[in-house]
């Protein structure tokens, strides 16, 4: 393995992990508001590294310029989703957000 | 490195079959939708995987179209979750 | 590891359909259906059909889930008792089991080793003009097809407009969310530069007039939603004019060598490549047109109705 494989495969293993941690606090947070906080940004680090390591190993500039072009337009959507979901969220239903306290 | 790869993008699939708790219990349906942009995030990041092995390229442009049309969804969400003047309750589901 | 992947899959597939199906809410139906569509699109790429993925990605999920969730804010309650009608009809189960045992026994009666019309459409595929088998069969071989689909997609458009109900006007302050308006703003030119690549990979790779139509349909829903633009109007002669380009060029195309003595979709060989793009990026107007007439406009505010931005 070049020193290039072990770089790449690195940065998969961090995405890997980014993405799990972004699945338990899809899982674990406590309401809508955090856990969107978890989905549109851990998430995308995760998917961000995942990226990273794939366009290391492509090989060409073009496969690795459509791969950052593919994170470049999940990071501009998540943004947008995160603060027009919340704001939904906030507004039509009336959910309050979690004040702290356990849920029962 | 083909196996690592593919291992990651089993490993991305059981995160969606673990968001699936989420979708199951809810309670909101905006919990579920949440969960739905999880699985298009995740399920681009098991495309580019997929697209690595020779031969699969075209799978690189449906991350591409995915992440595209994602906003599509989350406008339309968001228009009907603030627009529909259901009760606050009706989204509710009994638990199963 | 690729038989877990697809184990993986083929668990998570049945077990969302299974949700869908269950759920007495139609939002909660609808969302599920969004996650569904996502993993099938996966499972279109594992079962090595990177066309029917992208097919599904653009308009299985992208715009089939805004249309479904579109439609959700024009609905009123959810029946209560979906599931005790249900109850009351067991043929329906039986109708179901029998379907499903005759398409078993269906695929199972396919002969396991017959390659199809694969070779065929791989020994001829010089004469297409295009390097994609599909976008040669789809566009040169069985161009007739396509031809009659658009035409449906013609009259689709028609009855979508004719039962779509009167919406709101658009407002001239839509912009100033900033939010939306930032998001219309940033996705247009990577819509448009995503569907005119799609159109150009259609020569050699999975894409086309479909996909592209889908993506381009989608800037113009996330403008119908915002409220910067109301539905198209058949009234307008921008909206006819993108309803009838495509059909009246393939048509063009088509009739065209009669003239010349051959027959009827009879591509010329040496410009067979430059008519077949030609086509499609009129198709890909067309496309986007008759997405787009299936969404009505957002819903006026109801009487007491609360919560409007």
């Amino acid at each position: 393995m070049s020193p290039l494989d072990f770089l790449s495969a690195a940065f998969l293993f961090g995405g890997g992990a980014f993405c799990l941690a972004g699945t338990v606090g899809v899982l674990r947070f406590p309401d809508v508001y955090c856990r969107l906080h978890a989905l549109t940004k851990v998430d995308n680090l995760g998917l961000g590294l995942v990226v990273v390591g794939l366009a290391l190993q492509s090989g060409s500039w073009a496969t690795a310029l459509k791969l950052l072009l593919v994170w470049f337009f999940v990071l501009i959507s998540s943004a947008f989703t995160c603060q027009l979901i919340a704001r939904a969220a906030l507004r039509g239903r009336g959910a309050a957000p979690w004040g702290g306290r356990r849920e029962p | 490195m083909h196996e690592l790869r593919t291992g990651l993008a089993f490993f991305l699939l059981l995160n969606i079959l673990a968001g699936m708790v989420r979708v199951i219990r809810g309670p909101t349906v905006t919990d579920r939708f949440i969960v739905a942009q999880l699985f298009g995030t995740t399920g681009v990041g098991v495309l580019i995987l997929l697209a690595a092995d020779a031969g699969r390229d075209a799978l690189r442009d449906v991350a591409l179209v995915f992440a595209l049309l994602a906003p599509v969804t989350v406008v339309a969400f968001v228009r009907f979750a603030v627009g529909s003047d259901a009760a606050p309750g009706s989204d509710k589901e009994p638990r199963p | 590891m690729d038989v877990l992947l697809d184990g993986v899959l083929a668990l998570c597939l049945p077990l969302l359909a299974w949700l869908v199906l269950r759920t007495e809410s139609l939002s909660q139906a609808v969302v599920l259906f969004v996650a569904f569509g996502l993993l099938s699109a996966l499972g279109w790429a594992r079962l090595e059909a990177p066309d029917i993925a992208l097919v599904e990605s653009a308009v299985g999920t992208g715009l089939t889930g805004a249309l479904l969730m579109h439609t959700l804010s024009w609905t009123e309650e959810t029946p209560p008792d979906i599931r005790a009608r249900g109850r009351r009809r067991p043929w329906a189960l039986l109708a179901v089991a029998a379907s499903t045992l005759m398409l078993g026994w269906a695929v199972l009666a396919l002969p396991a080793d017959s390659p199809g019309l694969g070779p065929l459409v791989e020994a001829r595929r010089e004469e297409s003009g295009v390097k994609h088998p599909v976008t040669a069969v789809l566009l040169n071989f069985r161009g007739y097809d396509t031809l009659l689909e658009i035409a449906v997609l013609l009259v689709a458009a028609l009855g979508a407009r004719a039962v779509n109900p009167r919406s709101e006007r658009p407002t001239p302050d839509a912009g100033d969310d900033p939010l939306t308006g930032e998001l219309f703003r940033m996705m247009m030119p990577a819509l448009l530069l995503v569907a005119g690549y799609l159109v150009w990979v259609g020569d050699h790779g999975p894409g086309g007039a479909f996909q592209a139509g889908a993506i381009l349909a989608g800037g113009g829903v996330v403008a119908l939603l915002t409220m910067r633009m109301g539905p198209p109007r058949l009234s307008s002669w921008q909206v006819r004019w993108a309803l009838l380009t495509g059909p009246m060029l393939f048509i063009g195309v088509a009739v065209a060598p009669l003239f010349t003595g051959r027959r009827l979709l009879e591509l010329p060989r040496p410009y067979a490549g430059t008519l077949i793009f030609v086509v499609e990026l009129a198709l890909t107007v067309t496309i986007a047109m008759v997405l787009l007439m299936f969404f009505p406009g957002t819903r006026p505010p109801r009487a007491g109705a609360e919560g409007e931005p």
